[in-house]
């Protein structure tokens, strides 16, 4: 999403002129047909008939969405009601994907702010400190905080030591572990793109106010927020994305009650479920959530740089 | 100019999140890191200082899985990367280039649609699509999955290089009666190995970082680091994960810190120049 926009830089030259076309087939071919063709029969699957042992058979039928917006009785011939089920598992994710944005956000916008308003010399330092985490395999990261938050783990004795808390801790297997992991997981996504922003601040803007006899809090909500909010809001989404389809950090923290949208996925595809098409339909209505973000997103940067 | 008496730049309590923020990110690792050098079995109880779990992870029950998965990995990261760096760089020169050319915003689209879409929803698709082919999950599968997905990573610091250089070295060179291919071999290609190397070493990273896509498409008995990992982690965090995690978490650190003193370097030559 940041920078190499289409329009940029190539107005003047013209040194491959009548190449681009060349150059650009090796891309259009690997991921036309390994990401683009994927995705389109992922949809083609999502209206066929489920085959038991996982596959499908090639007979088009709505069952997949039916199964995942109406409960029809355990024989089918129940007048249908709103299937809660499913519905129950999209709305913890947003609402775990939306948590986990607003905890990176807090604590990521004044980190982003620290660090680029440092002497260059730290600021590369802090910067350098923050991104080390972000390279890290993240299933190593997700199984070193269960290691971490277990009952019996070091954070569970040392709050016993503490005398802070009594007994086992309990946080894993719950919602409050899956929260930790999406937060801990993707806290780098959201410090970058608003220390990008911030290291574009003009501080002349805050010299104003404060010429104005704003105060520096003022300041912040009045001038700051709102030049910066571009980065704000790219930190959102590349938090918000992943958190939404996330796998490992519900699978590996969370237990049967803080299953999420990845979860319910990987088991029609991978697990005991076995049932493809409804998996394939469960992926559209996620990728037509993420998909609808994105849009917002792109209409209101348009909107700003007009 | 008169010194203002508030520090603009300053908010109260900054710091501490900040430092609060590292505490977060570095907490769990190191915990693990020190709890890889437990001599104890249990992974509970401390029972002193050994390196028994790295002597494990080569030696052990389970070395000769884990050296299987690690080559696997290392493999499939190093090839993925460079091929996908070589068609993001020819991407970006299309794009950067080559002037206006038709479905220009469609193959920009394109090109980004891995970071748009949701990796969960990919590996579904992969799926779906090797198993509708009739291809059988391995080494191959996974290749091509992951040069796709790798692409963009690669494509963005290519580009961004690329845009920020002025395409007057080339003209240059090309007045002096450089062909097209001398141009981009002798001028561009150096002009912007900075960006292919930080597009190169992000690719190499997240295909060596991915499990859910690999998890999806790899077939049966062919693993990677994190599929193997994974597989032992669902049946509890042994001492001898936690060795392996602090030897990757070790590479991760090295690679990132080499990368950023060469991009220290490079940026104080370009200070001096």
């Amino acid at each position: 999403m940041a920078g190499g926009g289409p329009s940029g830089g190539g107005s003047g030259s013209s040194i491959y002129r009548g190449a681009a076309g060349r150059l650009m087939l090796p891309g259009w071919l690997m991921i036309g047909l390994f990401m683009l063709v994927p995705v389109l029969l992922m949809a083609v699957y999502s209206f066929l008939t489920q085959e038991f042992r996982g596959g499908v058979i090639w007979r088009p039928t709505l069952a997949a969405y039916d199964h995942f917006f109406l409960n029809r009785g355990f024989f089918g011939d129940e007048p249908p009601v709103i299937e809660w089920t499913y519905l129950t598992i999209f709305w913890r994710s947003i609402w775990q994907a939306g948590l986990a944005t607003l905890l990176c956000l807090i604590v990521g916008f004044p980190t982003a702010w620290f660090i680029a308003t440092r002497a260059p010399r730290s600021r590369a330092l802090w910067l350098f400190l923050v991104t080390v985490p972000y390279w890290v395999n993240l299933l190593i990261r997700t199984v070193s905080m269960k290691f971490l938050i277990r009952d019996g783990g070091p954070l569970n004795e040392l709050l016993n030591a503490l005398g802070l808390f009594d007994g086992a801790l309990g946080i894993v297997n719950t919602n409050l572990a899956v929260q930790l992991g999406l937060f801990y997981s993707y806290l780098p996504f959201m410090v970058l793109p608003i220390y990008a922003a911030v290291e574009r601040y003009d501080f002349a803007l805050s010299e104003a106010a404060a010429d104005l006899y704003a105060g520096a809090w003022e300041t912040l909500a009045l001038i700051i927020l709102p030049v910066v909010k571009p980065g704000i809001v790219a930190g959102c989404i590349l938090v918000f994305v992943p958190s939404l389809g996330a796998f490992l950090a519900p699978d590996l923290l969370g237990g049967a009650k803080a299953f999420m949208i990845g979860s319910l996925i990987e088991e029609q595809f991978k697990g005991a479920a076995g049932n493809w098409p409804f998996g394939a339909a469960v992926s559209m209505v996620l990728m037509t959530i993420v998909m609808g973000v994105l849009l917002v997103y792109a209409r209101a940067q348009a909107k700003g740089g007009k | 100019m008169m010194a203002r008496k508030i520090d603009l730049r300053h908010f109260t309590g900054f710091r501490a999140i900040t430092v609060l923020c590292l505490v977060v990110l570095y907490t769990p690792l190191i915990v693990v890191a020190v709890y890889s050098f437990n001599a104890s079995a249990s992974i509970t109880n401390w029972g002193g200082w050994s390196l028994k779990w790295y002597l494990d992870v080569f030696t052990g029950p389970e070395a000769g899985k884990f050296r299987a998965a690690t080559v696997n990995s290392l493999l499939i990261a190093v090839t993925a990367s460079i091929t996908a760096t070589m068609i993001a760089t020819a991407a970006a020169v299309a794009m950067h280039r080559a002037g206006r050319f038709r479905a220009k915003a469609l193959s920009f689209a394109l090109i980004n649609l891995p970071l748009m879409v949701p990796e969960v929803v990919t590996a579904v698709a992969s799926l779906i699509f090797f198993t509708t082919l009739g291809f059988k999950g391995g080494l191959g599968t996974i290749l091509l999955a992951h040069i796709t997905f790798c692409i963009p990573f690669a494509y963005l610091p290519i580009a961004a290089r690329l845009q920020s250089l002025p395409d007057t070295y080339e003209q240059a060179a090309m007045d002096l009666y450089a062909s097209p291919r001398e141009a981009f071999k002798l001028v561009l290609i150096p002009l912007l190995a900075p960006g292919i190397l930080s597009g190169f070493l992000l690719a190499f990273i997240i295909s060596l970082d991915d499990f859910l896509i690999t998890n999806f498409v790899k077939g049966a008995g062919v693993e990677t680091l994190p599929t193997a990992i994974f597989g032992a982690v669902k049946q509890g965090i042994k001492p001898n994960i936690m060795a392996i995690s602090t030897l990757m978490l070790a590479i991760s650190a090295l690679f990132v810190t080499l990368s950023w003193l060469i991009g220290r370097a490079g940026q104080g030559r370009a200070e001096r120049a």
